[in-house]
C-alpha cells in the first residue's frame, strides 16, 4: 500500500479535491493493519460534506472520530473540540487530519503548526483533481497549494493524485491526467506520494501507472 | 471550457452566470449557497466582473436593482431565511420592470430552521414572495449541468420580458458534484435595453427607474400592462419533462433533486407492474398546467413529492382542476424522502384501482 505511514497524515488541498475520501480510506488502511487510528476532522469551512458522514463505519472498524459535537448537525459553527489536542499529546498513536478546502480551510491547521512542525513525524499530502473548475492547470494547484502553506504554516510532502469524474470516472479519465500530475509534482518539487483510483478501475490500469492506490467511495451518495 | 468538469451545483452556478454574461454578483454567505458567493469572489475580479459582498441580504438585493437598472446583468444567491430578507428588494424590482437574477439554495424552515435541503420556499418563489402584484420566473434545475442550462435561459428570461428569474433549488443540488460541460451561449434575440439609466450622453431624454406611483388608477394601469406580460410569459414559457407519461395510472410529480429520486422510484414501480410515470416541472411560473391536464386523460390518480409539508400539490390540483385525487408524500425539515417511502405511498394508493 502507497499510504503514508508517519505517525501523523495531514490530507489538504482544493475544495472538493475528494481530501475526506482519502482520509477516511488511509484510517481505514492503518486500522486494518493494527494500528490505533484517529481521525481529526479539522474542516470548519463546509458543513455538508465532511469525516462525519462516516462515524458508523468508524465506530465499527473501532476508529477514534475526532470531531465538533456540533458537525453535521443544523447548528454546525466554525469549532474544533478540544480533543483535537489529543491527536498531538497521544503519540502512540496514528493521526490522520481532514482539513477543509483551499486556504480558508487550511487556517484551522494552523492553531496546531508547532506541535506538528516540532514534532516532525508527519507527511502532508497535497490532494488534487484536475477536473474540479478552479484547479484545472497545474499553475492553478501550485499556487493553492502554497497559499494553503501559508495559512497553515506547514509544508507539503507529497501529491495524492485524485483526478475523477465521479460516476463518470473510467481508466482514461485517470490516464489523461498523468500530465497534470506530474507538472503539479514538478511544480512544487514535490513526490507523487501515491494514485487514488477507484477499486473497480485498479485492473484496468495494469502497470500503466506507478504508485496506484485502490480506494472505495465513502460518505453521502443522494441518488 | 469545452470539456467536462466535477463541478458541484453551487460552483456551476457562477459559472454559468459569467458565461450568459453577467458582471456583477452581490452576494451573503449561508449555507448551503455559500460556495457560489466564495466561487464569483474567486472568479469576477479575474474577468474584469465585480464581485461584492454586501453587509446584508437587503444590501445585495438592492446592489442588484441598482445594476439592473444601468442594464447590466446582475445576480444575488441566498438560502431561504436570506431570500425572505430579499422579499422588499425583489417586489421593487418586479415592481420597476427590471431584468435580475435570484438564486434560492433552499434549507429548511420556517425561522432559521436548518442548513439541510429543503424544498418548503416554494409558496414564497411561486406567488410573489413580497408585497403586491407581482410573479417571478421560477426555474427549478435537478442536475448539474441543468443548472447550467437554466442559468443562462435565467439572463435571457429576465432580459426578454424584464422581469426577475428565480433559479429554485436546494441543498442538495448546490452540494453535489456532477461531471458537466459548460457550452458557448448562444444569446435568444433580445430588445435593447433603452429604458436603462445608463446615460444620455446628451442624445436622450433621461429615463427613470421607480416602483412608487402616488395616483392609483396610473398604479393599475401599470399593474395591469405588466400582467398582459405574465399572460404571454404563461403562454410560452412552461416547459416541463415527462416521464413515462403515456400509459401513466399513477402520474408522479416533483420537482428539482425530488425529481430525481421519485424517477428511481417511478422505474421500480414499473417492475413491479404499476404504471407509474413522472411529470416533473421545469418552470414552478408559470406552471405547465396542460401538461398535468394531458396527463390526467390516463391518471387515475397524482401523488406529489416535495421536501415541504405540501406546497406545489395546491398548483397540481388547480392545473387539473380536481379532476383526480392528488395525494403526497413529504419530508420537510431537511428530511429527504427515500425511494422507498415514494414507492410504499404508490402502492397504497395503486391499491384502491
Amino acid at each position: 500500500m502507497y499510504f503514508p505511514q508517519k505517525r501523523i497524515t495531514i490530507y489538504a488541498g482544493h475544495y472538493g479535491s475528494g481530501k475526506t475520501n482519502l482520509a477516511v480510506n488511509h484510517a481505514l488502511a492503518l486500522r486494518r493493519e493494527g494500528k490505533r487510528v484517529k481521525i481529526l476532522d479539522l474542516d470548519i469551512v463546509n458543513p455538508y460534506f465532511r469525516t462525519k458522514d462516516s462515524e458508523a463505519l468508524f465506530r465499527r472498524e473501532g476508529i477514534e472520530l475526532i470531531a465538533s459535537e456540533f458537525a453535521g448537525t443544523n447548528v454546525d459553527i466554525p469549532a474544533i473540540p478540544a480533543a483535537a489536542q489529543s491527536a498531538f499529546d497521544d503519540r502512540e498513536a496514528s493521526v490522520i487530519i481532514d482539513v477543509g478546502g483551499d486556504d480558508s480551510g487550511a487556517l484551522a491547521l494552523g492553531r496546531y503548526q508547532r506541535a506538528i512542525n516540532d514534532e516532525g513525524d508527519f507527511d502532508m499530502l497535497l490532494v488534487v483533481n484536475r477536473f474540479r473548475p478552479l484547479a484545472r492547470t497545474p499553475e492553478d494547484a501550485a499556487e493553492i497549494a502554497r497559499s494553503i502553506e501559508g495559512a497553515s504554516r506547514i509544508r507539503f510532502t507529497g501529491v495524492a493524485a485524485n483526478s475523477n469524474l465521479g460516476g463518470e470516472t473510467d481508466a482514461e479519465t485517470i490516464l489523461s491526467s498523468e500530465e497534470y500530475t506530474k507538472s503539479v509534482s514538478a511544480l512544487l518539487g514535490l513526490p507523487v506520494v501515491y494514485r487514488a483510483v477507484r477499486e473497480d478501475l485498479r485492473e484496468a490500469l495494469g502497470n500503466k501507472l506507478e504508485r496506484i492506490q485502490p480506494v472505495k467511495i465513502t460518505g453521502k451518495i443522494w441518488f | 471550457m469545452a470539456d467536462k468538469v466535477l463541478v458541484k451545483g453551487n460552483e456551476a452556478l457562477g459559472e454559468a452566470a459569467i458565461a450568459a454574461g453577467c458582471r456583477f454578483f452581490f452576494g451573503y454567505p449561508i449555507t448551503p449557497q455559500t460556495e457560489l458567493s466564495e466561487y464569483m469572489a474567486k472568479r469576477m475580479p479575474k474577468i474584469g466582473g465585480t464581485f461584492l459582498q454586501a453587509e446584508s441580504e437587503i444590501a445585495a438585493i438592492n446592489m442588484v436593482l441598482g445594476a439592473a437598472s444601468a442594464g447590466a446583468r446582475a445576480m444575488t444567491s441566498s438560502s431561504s431565511p436570506g431570500i425572505s430578507l430579499k422579499g422588499e428588494g425583489i417586489s421593487y424590482i418586479a415592481g420597476s420592470d427590471l431584468p435580475a437574477v435570484i438564486v434560492n439554495i433552499q434549507r429548511g424552515g420556517p425561522g432559521l430552521g436548518g442548513i439541510q435541503p429543503s424544498q418548503s420556499d416554494y409558496f414564497q418563489a411561486t406567488k410573489g414572495g413580497g408585497h403586491g402584484d407581482y410573479h417571478l420566473i421560477v426555474l427549478a434545475p435537478n442536475s448539474v449541468q441543468e443548472i447550467v442550462s437554466l442559468t443562462f435561459d435565467a439572463f435571457d428570461l429576465a432580459d426578454l420580458y424584464r422581469m426577475p428569474v428565480m433559479i429554485l433549488g436546494d441543498g442538495m443540488l448546490g452540494q453535489m458534484m456532477e461531471p458537466v460541460v459548460f457550452p458557448e451561449h448562444s444569446e435568444r434575440v433580445l430588445p435593447e435595453k433603452t429604458w436603462a439609466t445608463n446615460t444620455t450622453k446628451g442624445l436622450r431624454k433621461k429615463n427613470i427607474i421607480n416602483s412608487l406611483y402616488i395616483k392609483p388608477d396610473v398604479l393599475e394601469k401599470i399593474n395591469f400592462e405588466r400582467y398582459a406580460r405574465y399572460a404571454e410569459v404563461e403562454k410560452k414559457e412552461a416547459r416541463f419533462e415527462g416521464y413515462l407519461l403515456e400509459d401513466a395510472e399513477l402520474v408522479i410529480t416533483a420537482y428539482g433533486a425530488t425529481s430525481r429520486i421519485s424517477r428511481n422510484a417511478v422505474n421500480a414501480l414499473r417492475e413491479k407492474g404499476i404504471k407509474a410515470g413522472l411529470l416533473r416541472p421545469i418552470t414552478l411560473w408559470p406552471f405547465p398546467k396542460e401538461a398535468y391536464q394531458a396527463a390526467a386523460k390516463t391518471a387515475k390518480a397524482f401523488l406529489t413529492v416535495e421536501m415541504s409539508m405540501g406546497q406545489m400539490i395546491e398548483d397540481v390540483r388547480l392545473a387539473i382542476d380536481c379532476a383526480r385525487p392528488v395525494h403526497f408524500c413529504g419530508r420537510t425539515g431537511g428530511m429527504i424522502p427515500t425511494p422507498g417511502e415514494i414507492e410504499a405511498k404508490a402502492e397504497e394508493i395503486a391499491r384502491a384501482f
